[in-house]
């Protein structure tokens, strides 16, 4: 009779699930989520000037054979100040940074640079958050590596920090 | 005085109409709203991840919702702002799980549990009519 053998079953299927729960435990939902677009082309955008007397972001800007860092950012976002040094001694070092102020105004970002300095050649206005959404972005900062192609090679969520240059930097000449 | 309550009346009438924002202020089409918000109960929040962006105030919720009532008033369907938006965050941000090979053991196992358990309960009933 194998009676005996199939009573164990349901119990050992429980155990099973209790491992698996126990492992869920140990192993929580990281909460980042990264967008699903690295590795393709650029989503079509077109934002206005933030600043007067320098041009704006669009997608069309990307594909001129230079690699680029995209990086979105806010004046109301304090972790932002702290990433703007960082951008900083990554401009000192070549890298040409685009950037994208999201919910925001001229005057916040004129004064946000005036304070923390300016690492960015271009920068955009997106104050209805699209670009954002098209990038399939979550929130601020967030920095992009963007090829000369207009391929987004590479998306790095949260505050770019030292310890990150040198690996931007290897993605920067990757994106050449 | 009439006409002065008349111009008053126009004018009250007149601000939210030129205030409007699409991520909080419903479409004309009730149809079209009712479409736009039924999506918007199923498109999780980036933010604060365990609510819809229906229910939630956070900025980026706002965005969508204004970029989903956009796209449904330009005709397109439902489906296709869904398939929009998860292009770009992946499926975790439709709280409606999608048919893919990836979610398969999800809308396969309810299936397979049910044809398991009308297998055993028709040996136990073959059984008793025995």
């Amino acid at each position: 009779m194998k009676r005996p053998v199939l009573i164990w079953l349901p119990a050992l299927f429980g155990l099973l699930l209790c491992g698996l729960f126990y492992a869920g435990l140990r192993n929580p939902d990281d909460h980042i989520i990264p967008s699903t677009l690295v590795g393709k082309p650029l989503p079509e955008f077109d934002t206005p000037a933030a600043l007067p007397g320098r041009g704006g972001v669009a997608s069309a800007d990307f594909t001129d054979g230079k690699p680029r860092l995209l990086n979105v950012f806010a004046s109301w976002c304090v972790p932002c100040v702290q990433e703007v040094g960082v951008l900083a001694r990554l401009r000192e070092r070549g890298v040409d940074i685009t950037g994208i102020a999201i919910h925001d105004s001229t005057t916040e970002v004129a004064d946000f640079l005036a304070r923390n300095g300016d690492p960015y050649g271009a920068i955009g206005l997106d104050n209805e958050g699209r670009t954002q959404v098209a990038f399939g972005s979550t929130g601020v900062p967030e920095t992009f590596v963007i090829d000369g192609t207009g391929r987004i090679l590479y998306q790095h969520i949260g505050v770019v920090t030292d310890a990150d240059i040198p690996k931007l930097l290897d993605l920067m000449r990757e994106g050449r | 005085m009439r006409r002065l309550l008349m111009a008053l009346v126009a004018l009250l009438l007149a601000t939210p109409l030129g205030a409007q924002d699409l991520a909080e202020v419903s479409l004309p089409d009730p149809r079209q709203e009712a479409e736009a918000v039924a999506l918007m109960d199923t498109i999780r929040c980036v933010v604060c991840q365990g609510q819809p962006i229906s229910g939630s105030n956070a900025g980026l919720a706002a965005d969508m919702r204004r970029i989903i009532r956009e796209r449904i008033a330009a005709g397109e369907t439902p489906e296709q702002v869904r398939a929009w938006l998860v292009e770009r965050y992946g499926d975790w941000v439709s709280l409606q799980p999608r048919a893919s090979t990836t979610t398969a053991p999800l809308w396969l196992l309810p299936l397979l549990a049910l044809a398991g358990g009308a297998w055993i309960a028709s040996r136990r009933l073959r059984r008793r009519a025995r």
